[in-house]
C-alpha cells in the first residue's frame, strides 16, 4: 500500500513534469498541433514519439518480468475487441480535447499553472465521467 | 534551457527538443508505473479511481498520490524554466470541453496517456483505433472552429 503510493506519486510527478516540459499544459501548443490544416506546430508529435519509444522499451522489459518490482502481479488491459463504444467515446474525447486544448493529464497538471481554469475543466470532466456511470446504472 | 529552446526549420513556433525531453519523461513515468506497480499510467482511469467513479485494483490512496503528483511535477518545471503562464480557454468552453472529455474517456476507456502512450507502445489494437480516432476528431474540431472563427484561448 505504502509502496503503491510511493510508486504512484513518483510516476505522477515525473508525468506532470514531462507534460509541462513538452508543452502539453499549454493549450495554444496543443491546439497548434491539432491545427494540421493551418499553422501546424509539430512539437506534440515529438512528445508522443518520445513517450512511446521509452514505453515500448518498458514493455520489452515487462515481458521478462514475472511480477512488478513492488506488487504481486501485473493488472493490465487484455481486451482486443473494437466496439462502437470505444470509437464513439474516443471521437468525443478528441472533440473535447480540440475545443480547449486540454486532456485529463494536463487538466490536473494545470492546477500548478492556472488553478481556476484547471478546477473548472477537471470538475466538468469528473461530472462527465459520473454521468456515464449513472447512465450505465452502475451507481 | 537554451538547448531546449532549439527550433525546427520551417516551424518557428515548435520546441522540438523540449517536446522530445517532455515525451521521454512521460514515457519514464509510465514505465515506473508499469514496472513498479504493474499498472497502466492512464490518467483518465486513475482519476476516475481517485474520485470513486470507477473500481480498480489500484488502491484509491495510490490513485490520489498519482493525481497529486501531476501538478507537483508541472510546478517544478514551471519554476525551473520560468516560462510565462500560458493562455487557457474561458469558463464556458472549459466546461463544455471538460464534460465531453469526461464522457468520451469513460466510454472510450482511456485518453492520450492510456491509449496514446501506454497502449500504442504495446501495439494494442484498441489503443491504435482509439488514438487514430481522437486525433482525427481533434484535428477536425480545431479546423471547424478556425473555419467558423471561434477563438477560445484568451
Amino acid at each position: 500500500m505504502i509502496r503503491d503510493m510511493l510508486v504512484s506519486i513518483i510516476s505522477g510527478t515525473i508525468f506532470g513534469a514531462g507534460l509541462a516540459l513538452g508543452g502539453m499544459t499549454d493549450p495554444a501548443r496543443v491546439r497548434g498541433f491539432l491545427d494540421i490544416f493551418g499553422d501546424w506546430d509539430p512539437t506534440l508529435a515529438l512528445v508522443m514519439g518520445g513517450a512511446v519509444i521509452v514505453m515500448a522499451l518498458a514493455w520489452l522489459m515487462q515481458r521478462r518480468m514475472l511480477r512488478p518490482v513492488f506488487g504481486e502481479g501485473f493488472a493490465l488491459p487484455d481486451r482486443s475487441d473494437i466496439t462502437l463504444r470505444l470509437v464513439g467515446g474516443s471521437a468525443l474525447f478528441g472533440i473535447g480535447w480540440g475545443i480547449a486544448g486540454l486532456c485529463p493529464g494536463p487538466g490536473f497538471a494545470a492546477f500548478a499553472i492556472a488553478p481556476a481554469s484547471a478546477a473548472i475543466f477537471v470538475a466538468a470532466m469528473l461530472a462527465g465521467m459520473l454521468l456515464v456511470r449513472l447512465m450505465e446504472g452502475k451507481a | 534551457m537554451s538547448l531546449l529552446g532549439t527550433s525546427l526549420p520551417g516551424f518557428p513556433d515548435a520546441a522540438p527538443l523540449a517536446g522530445l525531453a517532455g515525451g521521454v519523461l512521460i514515457g519514464l513515468a509510465a514505465a515506473v508505473m508499469l514496472l513498479g506497480a504493474g499498472r497502466i499510467a492512464g490518467v483518465s482511469g486513475i482519476a476516475a479511481r481517485a474520485f470513486g467513479i470507477s473500481a480498480s485494483s489500484l488502491p484509491r490512496a495510490a490513485a490520489w498520490a498519482f493525481v497529486i503528483g501531476l501538478p507537483l511535477g508541472a510546478l517544478i518545471v514551471m519554476n525551473l524554466s520560468g516560462a510565462a503562464t500560458p493562455d487557457f480557454a474561458g469558463p464556458v468552453p472549459l466546461v463544455i470541453a471538460g464534460l465531453i472529455v469526461g464522457i468520451g474517456t469513460r466510454l472510450g476507456s482511456g485518453c492520450t496517456s492510456g491509449h496514446g502512450v501506454c497502449g500504442m507502445s504495446r501495439l494494442s489494437q484498441r489503443s491504435l483505433v482509439a488514438t487514430a480516432t481522437f486525433m482525427a476528431t481533434g484535428f477536425a474540431t480545431v479546423a471547424a472552429m478556425n473555419l467558423l472563427g471561434i477563438e477560445v484561448l484568451s
